[in-house]
């Protein structure tokens, strides 16, 4: 098979397109003066991700982003917006002083980055024909065979951080009253 | 597909998110950057997943470990538990000083000339916490 730089095919057209949108969606994400909006924007980013992963035949993964990030994550986030009492409208200081410091950081390591990565994986290619690596089937086996310590291990990190959580967000003047409830 | 298309997209998102983390003033902004560089990361490891279980396929017909994909799926979950617990944090910082900015949370910094931290507390609009709540909070 083979492969041309300047000769994309339909799925690298597809996933650069779609993977701009992500980016000037991100970059959107934090840079407005929009609580609400950078939340929103968010979403637009997580979904592009999601659909990034789709064209890379991780379908299950896609569907868990889906879920996941832009079902629960979001939805947490804006209900944390809301209960700080967020400012609807532009909010003048979103940003702190330092952003041109932040700019220049982030441009120095995207530019180190994107070098080092190009430089690597300069011919390389992603064989996507054939048998799909990522189906609902072939990433349960592979969990439930080889990966059944880790996703129990999970569950208990999920239970602590419910158990967590809560204990954290309950009203703290609570306590005297009840007493050696902790 | 060429692999650098996934990776410098994953590199790029990363740096906006590093970008976020540095700029923003508000602790949900802070999160959700947070979230972008995780993103990042996630679609590194299918990438690579993508790129080399079809190197392990040709060798070993019958091993599909898909290493990448589990971790992409622990990490979602990971990243799940830690939005979680970091609202929590930031609603229970909210609660006891009344702002979410995380310019003003100064109690650890160091005492610059004696008036930054009086001055910090003074712009926040909350009356200076007494050394109870003070301890409640670190608790």
């Amino acid at each position: 098979m083979s492969h041309g730089f300047l000769s994309p095919t339909g799925v690298e057209i597809t996933f650069v397109l779609v993977g701009l949108v992500t980016l000037g969606a991100a970059v959107v994400s934090v840079t407005t003066r929009q609580l609400v909006h950078a939340a929103l924007w968010l979403v637009v980013a997580l979904g592009g991700l999601a659909v990034e992963y789709l064209l890379l035949t991780a379908e299950f993964i896609a569907w868990v982003q889906v879920l996941i990030y832009v079902g629960s994550v979001v939805v947490l986030l804006l209900f944390g917006l809301m209960l700080t009492r967020a400012p609807i409208g532009r909010s003048p200081d979103a940003d702190s002083g330092n952003r041109g410091v932040a700019l220049g950081v982030a441009v120095a390591a995207a530019v180190a980055l994107v070098w080092v990565v190009v430089d690597a994986f300069r011919t390389t290619w992603i064989d996507l024909d054939g048998a799909s690596a990522g189906t609902t089937e072939v990433t349960g086996a592979s969990l439930f065979q080889h990966w059944v310590l880790p996703f129990e291990a999970l569950s208990v990190l999920l239970l602590a951080a419910l158990v967590g959580a809560i204990v954290l967000s309950r009203k703290r003047n609570a306590d005297s009253g009840e007493g050696g409830e902790r | 597909m060429h692999l650098a298309y996934p990776v410098v997209l994953s590199a790029l998102l990363f740096c906006t998110g590093v970008y976020g983390v540095l700029a923003r003033r508000n602790a949900i902004l802070v999160l959700m950057s947070v979230e972008l560089m995780l993103n990042a990361v996630n679609l590194n490891l299918v990438a690579f997943d993508a790129w080399l279980s079809r190197a392990a396929q040709a060798a070993f017909p019958h091993d599909g470990l898909h290493s990448g994909q589990a971790l992409t799926l622990f990490t979602i979950a990971i990243a799940a538990a830690e939005i979680g617990i970091g609202l929590a944090i930031v609603l229970a910082v909210y609660r006891n000083r009344g702002t979410a900015d995380v310019d003003r949370l100064r109690d650890t910094a160091e005492d610059r000339g004696g008036s930054d931290g009086t001055d910090a507390t003074a712009r926040a609009g909350v009356p200076a916490p007494g050394s109870g709540e003070k301890a409640e909070a670190s608790a």
